[in-house]
């Protein structure tokens, strides 16, 4: 497990150096997922508990966002006098990209025959939770 | 009392309280949204986020203080980023199968966002300051903080925009594909993914490894596709 997260933590410290040496648009460990992404591609020999840490991760991707949550609501003044009709058009404006996106999606998917794959391939739909009350590590 | 006094003044300066109130607050958070068998509504990080700020608030904590302790839970961001990597390996004949729809809905997807919110926020009279900073909104934080910054937008305010709209998407993804009768995991995911950005990967995440997966690949290519976008788009746009 000490190896896995040593391999991730590798991967994003390689993303960040290239970044800045680079000068690129993007945030470091967003780099670090395409390196190894690349690594696990070419079959590249990573410790084997990589998949297992970070499964784990992910499982508790949502715990990952409560202290810049937390930063918000202490940050809610920024919003000013405009803070009502700011959130009106966040959430109006979120609802649309969700839409359009994923009717996109789902229209070229069935327009080119590969809809069926994917609407089977779904383990548990949205009613699931399980996987968050599976073993923990 | 006084012993609590000092106890608490002893505590209340230190990491670990406010690491443990952050973790502690998310497991109540998911047992609350597991006993009401995840309704969309009931979303861990809005829960867990009110606990916290409401006890920050009762003890009179300024967030500096609880971010020395939270940090350590922020931090893992990072890895869990890179650890994207692993779920976009297992699916990957999938995700290579379904690479043009993908493609199409990233672009126009990718516009929607800046478009509709930018647009919106005229219709709504709000300031030229407020445009800019909803402009970057869908895409992850350090990514939309930093075109803030290009566009001469507020990146404190286009922070806080971009943490509403995770948890919005967050929120809303469910009914809404329901709503719309869309049962393809990896068309929601990725709306998800690339709407509202980790925030709602982590809602896909919940929902099933599938829509995960592709709400991580949205949230990458849609973060560097608003880095590109935005600043060539927002004078024609904001006017």
């Amino acid at each position: 497990m000490l190896a896995a997260l040593a391999a991730l933590l590798v991967c994003q410290l390689a993303g960040e150096v290239i970044v800045r040496v680079g000068g690129l648009p993007l945030p470091g460990p967003v780099l670090g997922m395409v390196l190894l992404f690349l690594l696990m591609l070419v079959g590249a020999p990573l410790p084997k508990t990589v998949g297992k840490a970070s499964d784990g991760l992910l499982k508790h991707l949502s715990l990952l966002f409560v202290p810049a949550g937390v930063g918000v609501v202490q940050n809610l003044a920024t919003l000013g006098h405009e803070g009502a009709r700011l959130i009106a058009v966040v959430v109006l404006a979120t609802v649309i990209t969700l839409a359009v996106t994923a009717l996109t999606f789902e229209y070229l998917a069935r327009f080119m025959g590969v809809d069926e794959v994917a609407a089977d391939h779904h383990e548990t739909g949205d009613t699931e939770a399980d996987s968050a009350e599976a073993a923990e590590p | 009392m006084s012993t609590f006094v000092s106890l608490w003044v002893y505590l209340s300066g230190k990491p670990l309280l406010w690491l443990t109130a952050t973790l502690v607050a998310y497991v109540a958070a998911d047992a609350v949204a597991a006993a009401l068998k995840r309704h969309p509504l009931a979303n861990p990080v809005l829960i867990a986020v009110i606990l916290v700020a409401a006890l920050l608030l009762a003890t009179g904590t300024d967030y500096p203080t609880y971010f020395a302790g939270a940090q350590f839970v922020h931090f893992l961001l990072g890895p869990a980023t890179v650890a994207l990597a692993v779920p976009l390996i297992r699916y990957l004949p999938h995700v290579r199968r379904t690479a043009a729809p993908m493609a199409a809905a990233l672009a126009v997807g990718s516009l929607t966002a800046i478009a509709s919110a930018v647009v919106l926020a005229r219709a709504f009279g709000l300031d030229h300051a407020s445009l800019l900073a909803l402009a970057p909104k869908s895409s992850t934080a350090a990514i939309a903080m930093g075109i803030a910054e290009k566009i001469g937008a507020d990146p404190a305010l286009t922070a806080v925009l971009v943490i509403l709209t995770g948890i919005t998407g967050a929120i809303v993804v469910t009914p809404l594909m329901n709503a719309l009768r869309l049962k393809n995991y990896a068309a929601r995911g990725f709306a998800a993914g690339l709407a509202s950005h980790g925030i709602g990967t982590a809602r896909a995440f919940q929902v099933s490894p599938l829509a995960g997966t592709f709400a991580g690949i949205a949230l990458g290519l849609n973060g560097l596709l608003t880095a590109l976008l935005v600043p060539v788009l927002i004078h024609w746009l904001a006017g």
